[in-house]
C-alpha cells in the first residue's frame, strides 16, 4: 500500500467524529425501538412505556435511523477517512463540513418530524399516503450532503491517478467510490420520486401522484441502497479482515473484480421488490430477477475468497487437515477485538444470502412476499454483516480519532457473538411465521397476537413469542455496546489523536494493474445502459398502464385529505357497506370527539 | 486470479444458472408465474363475488383502509376463483394463507392472480402492507365448501 505520512486536519477529525457519535446516539433510539417492536408484536406492551406512541411510529423510527440515518453517516465518515489514508491526500475540509451539516440538518428535521407524529409512513413512505413536507425535505438533505462528500473525494483521486501513473488504486479507495457510485446512481431514482412526484403533490400543487410510479422509483433505489449498506463492510472484510486473522487476503484482483461487479449489477434488480406488484409485466419482472442472480454472483465469490484467506490465516497459526485452521483463528483474542465483529457478520451473511436468494427467485416470492420472512431475511444482512461491521470500524476510529483505549475492551469483544446468537433466535422467529402466513409491519400484538381479539392466531404465538427472547438478547449486547463506546469517549486521552487503518497484504496479486479492472469508466457506462434498458420497460409498463392518480392520504383516515399540508384532521365518511369499518370510523369519530 | 478461484467463480455461476432455469421452467412449462400488467377491465366501484359456472368465480375485490371488500366469500371446493384485485385509497397486501396467492393493491393499478382450493376449509385474507392505524384489523376469509 502507499506511503502513509499525512495525517486528518484537526478539522476533519473533528468532522468525522461528529458523524459517527451523533448517529450513534441516534442508534441508541433505533435499538430501543426495535426491541419495543417486538414487544409490541407479541402483545406483551400496546402503548411504549417511555416515550409513548404506537407500534407504527416507532417501526418509522427504527428503519429512518437505523437504515438510512447510521449507514449513511458512517459510510460518509469511513470513506474521507479511508480515500484520505490510501490515497495520502488531504480533503476540501470546507465542502466534507458542507456535506456533513447538511445531513445533519436532514436528519433532525426528518427525526422531529417523526417524533411530532407527522410522518407515520414507515421507511418506504409509499404514496398515496403523505407524511410532512419536511420528512421528505430532510431525506433529500441527508441525500444531497452524502453526494457533496463523494465529490470531495473525485479531485484528490484524480491528481492521484496523474502522479501515479501505471500504480493501482488501492483496493479499499475502489471499495468506497464504487460504494458511492452505486449510491449516487441509485438515489437519483429516489431523489426524482421525492422532488418530482411526492413535493408537488404534498404542496398540492399537483392533486394526484401516480402511486406505482412513485414506488417503482422507490425501489429502483431501494435495492441498490443494501448494496451501499454492504460495500463498506466489503471493504473491511477485503483489506482489513486478513490481516486481522493472521494472514493475507487471497486475491486482490477477485476483490477489484467483485467491486466492480457491484457497479453494474446493483440496480438493474430493483423490481424484484415488485414481483407482486400490479401494473408491471412478468417479462420485465423476470429479467430484473436474472439481474439479481448475477449480482448474488460477487457475494459467492466473497465467500470463496474470504474462505481461503481465512484459511491461509488459520493454516499459518497452526491449523492444520482439512478443516483444523477453523479452530486456529482469534476469536476470543481480545487485542484483535474487531475480529469478532467481522467474523459474526460473516456467519451471519450465510443465511442473510441464501434468504434472499430465495426471495429473489421470482415466483417462490409468492410464499414469503411481504411476509414476517422478510424482516427475519434482513436483519441477518443489514443488522447482520452490515451493522456489526460499522459499529466495530466506529468504535475503533473514534478511538483513533480521539487517541483513546477502548473500554470494557473482553465485553467490547463478547458483544457480536451474544448478539448474533439473539439475531438467529429473532429471525428464524420471524421467517418461521413467515412462511405460516403471518405479515411483516404489522401491529399483531392487538390482533393476530391477542387472546381476546376474534382475529387471534395460536399457531403465531410461539413465533412472535421467540421473537422476543431474541429481540432482547440483541437489546441486552447493544446495552453493552453503547456502555463502551461513550465510556471510551468520556475517559482520559491516551495517546496522540492519529487515524490509522491496518491494511492487509494479498496471497494472489498481479504487480501492475490489469487493464479491465483500472478504470472505472467502462463499467459505470455497462451500468448506465443497462439500467436504461432494463428500467424503461417497467417505467413505460407503470406510467401507460394505470387508470387513476391519488390524492393525499393520511394513516389515521380513510378519507383522503382536502386541504394540502400534514394537520388537515378530516372525519371520515360515517356510512359504508362494511360493517366493521363502519365501527372503526365510528371509533375514530368518537375519540376525534372526545 | 489462480486456479481454484477462477473454479470457484464458475462453479457460483453454473450453481445461479441452474437456479435460474428452475424459475424459468416453473413459469414456462409449469405456468406458475407472478401478477402481470393487466389493463383490460375496467375498475371496477366496489367488490362483489360474479359466478359466472358452478365451478367458476369472478372475485372483484377492493382493499381498502381497513378492509376487503367482500371480507368474506364462499366458494365450493376444486372451482376456479379468479381474482381482481384493486385498492379503493393506499397501498394494501393481499395474500391467501397457505397458497401462491400475494399481491399488492395499489391505487390505480389491477391486480390479477387465479386459484383453485381442492380442500375445503377457512382460508384466511392478510393485509401485509403497512396501511396506516387500523392495519392489523385487515383481514378477510375465503371458505371453502364441499362440493
Amino acid at each position: 500500500m502507499n506511503l502513509d505520512t499525512l495525517d486528518l486536519s484537526k478539522s476533519m477529525r473533528r468532522l468525522l467524529l461528529l458523524l459517527l457519535i451523533l448517529p450513534m446516539g441516534l442508534l441508541v433510539m433505533g435499538v430501543y425501538g426495535g426491541l419495543m417492536q417486538a414487544l409490541f408484536r407479541a402483545g406483551i406492551i400496546t402503548s411504549d412505556p417511555f416515550v409513548g406512541g404506537e407500534y407504527y411510529r416507532g417501526l418509522t423510527l427504527h428503519g429512518v435511523i437505523n437504515a438510512l440515518v447510521f449507514t449513511t453517516f458512517f459510510s460518509v465518515a469511513f470513506g474521507h477517512a479511508v480515500i484520505s489514508k490510501t490515497l495520502n491526500k488531504a480533503l476540501n475540509a470546507k465542502a466534507a463540513w458542507t456535506s456533513g451539516i447538511l445531513m445533519i440538518v436532514g436528519t433532525v428535521m426528518a427525526a422531529l418530524t417523526i417524533f411530532a407524529g407527522q410522518a407515520d409512513v414507515l421507511y418506504t413512505f409509499y404514496p398515496p399516503l403523505q407524511a410532512n413536507f419536511f420528512f421528505y425535505l430532510g431525506l433529500v438533505l441527508v441525500v444531497v450532503g452524502s453526494w457533496i462528500a463523494f465529490f470531495t473525494w473525485i479531485p484528490p483521486y484524480l491528481e492521484w491517478r496523474r502522479e501515479n501513473p501505471g500504480t493501482k488504486t488501492p483496493l479499499a479507495a475502489v471499495g468506497i467510490f464504487v460504494t458511492f457510485i452505486v449510491w449516487f446512481i441509485a438515489s437519483i431514482a429516489v431523489a426524482v420520486e421525492i422532488i418530482a412526484l411526492i413535493m408537488p403533490w404534498v404542496l398540492g400543487w399537483v392533486d394526484g401522484i401516480n402511486a406505482m410510479l412513485a414506488r417503482t422509483l422507490f425501489w429502483m433505489f431501494g435495492h441498490p441502497l443494501v448494496y451501499f449498506w454492504l460495500l463498506p463492510v466489503y471493504v473491511m472484510y477485503y483489506t482489513m479482515l486478513p490481516r486481522l486473522a493472521g494472514g493475507k487476503l487471497y486475491s486482490d484482483t477477485a476483490g477489484r473484480l467483485v467491486f466492480f461487479m457491484f457497479i453494474v449489477f446493483s440496480i438493474p434488480v430493483g423490481t424484484h421488490h415488485q414481483y407482486m406488484d400490479p401494473g408491471i409485466s412478468a417479462e420485465w419482472k423476470l429479467i430484473q430477477g436474472f439481474f439479481t442472480f448475477m449480482v448474488a454472483l460477487p457475494s459467492l465469490i466473497t465467500a470463496f475468497t474470504l474462505a481461503a484467506s481465512l484459511e491461509y490465516a488459520g493454516r499459518k497459526r497452526g491449523g492444520t487437515g482439512l478443516f483444523g485452521w477453523v479452530t486456529k483463528l482469534p476469536y476470543f483474542d481480545s487485542s484483535r477485538w474487531l475480529f469478532a465483529y467481522f467474523i459474526s457478520g460473516l456467519v451471519l451473511f450465510i443465511f442473510g444470502g441464501i434468504s434472499g436468494i430465495i426471495n429473489a427467485s421470482y415466483q417462490m416470492n409468492a410464499i414469503v412476499h411481504n411476509t414476517a420472512w422478510l424482516p427475519g431475511h434482513f436483519h441477518m444482512t443489514v443488522a447482520g454483516p452490515v451493522i456489526l461491521g460499522m459499529l466495530g470500524m466506529s468504535l475503533y476510529m473514534v478511538a483513533k480519532l480521539t487517541g483513546k483505549k477502548i473500554r470494557l475492551r473482553k465485553m467490547v469483544m463478547a458483544v457480536p457473538y451474544v448478539y448474533s446468537v439473539g439475531l438467529l433466535m429473532m429471525s428464524w422467529g420471524l421467517m418461521r411465521g413467515g412462511l405460516q402466513g403471518m405479515p411483516r409491519r404489522t401491529n399483531t400484538g392487538l390482533t393476530y397476537s391477542n387472546p381476546d381479539s376474534a382475529l387471534y392466531r395460536a399457531d403465531w404465538q410461539l413465533f412472535t413469542d421467540v421473537v422476543v427472547v431474541g429481540a432482547s438478547i440483541m437489546f441486552l449486547a447493544m446495552v453493552v455496546y453503547f456502555a463502551a463506546f461513550f465510556l471510551t469517549l468520556v475517559y482520559r486521552q491516551a495517546e496522540e489523536p492519529a487515524m490509522s487503518f491496518q491494511w492487509t497484504d494479498s496471497v494472489h496479486e498481479s504487480p501492475t494493474p490489469v487493464r479491465w479492472l483500472h478504470n472505472f469508466r467502462p463499467w459505470v457506462i455497462t451500468a448506465v445502459v443497462l439500467i436504461v434498458l432494463t428500467y424503461a420497460p417497467v417505467i413505460y409498463d407503470v406510467t401507460t398502464s394505470g387508470y387513476d392518480t391519488s390524492p393525499r392520504y393520511g394513516p389515521d383516515s380513510p378519507a383522503p385529505r382536502v386541504n394540502p399540508g400534514p394537520q388537515s384532521e378530516d372525519i371520515p365518511p360515517p356510512s359504508t357497506s362494511d360493517p366493521e369499518a363502519g365501527d372503526e370510523r365510528a371509533e375514530r369519530l368518537d375519540l376525534l370527539i372526545e | 486470479m489462480d486456479k481454484s478461484e477462477a473454479l470457484a467463480l464458475g462453479l457460483s455461476a453454473v450453481l445461479l444458472l441452474v437456479f435460474f432455469v428452475a424459475i424459468v421452467f416453473a413459469s414456462a412449462a409449469r405456468g406458475i408465474d407472478v401478477p402481470t400488467c393487466i389493463t383490460d377491465p375496467d375498475p371496477f366501484e366496489r367488490g362483489q363475488l360474479i359466478e359466472h359456472a358452478e365451478d367458476r368465480y369472478e372475485l372483484q375485490m377492493v382493499a381498502q383502509m381497513w378492509s376487503f371488500q367482500p371480507r368474506r366469500i364462499e366458494i365450493p371446493a376444486g372451482s376456479q376463483l379468479e381474482i381482481y384485485l384493486r385498492s379503493g385509497d393506499i397501498m394494501h397486501g393481499f395474500k391467501v394463507e397457505g397458497t401462491n396467492v400475494n399481491m399488492m393493491a395499489a391505487p390505480g393499478a389491477i391486480n390479477y392472480m387465479s386459484l383453485t382450493l381442492h380442500e375445503p376449509g377457512t382460508y384466511a385474507l392478510v393485509c401485509h402492507e403497512y396501511c396506516g392505524v387500523g392495519h392489523h384489523n385487515m383481514r378477510g376469509e375465503i371458505v371453502v365448501t364441499e362440493s
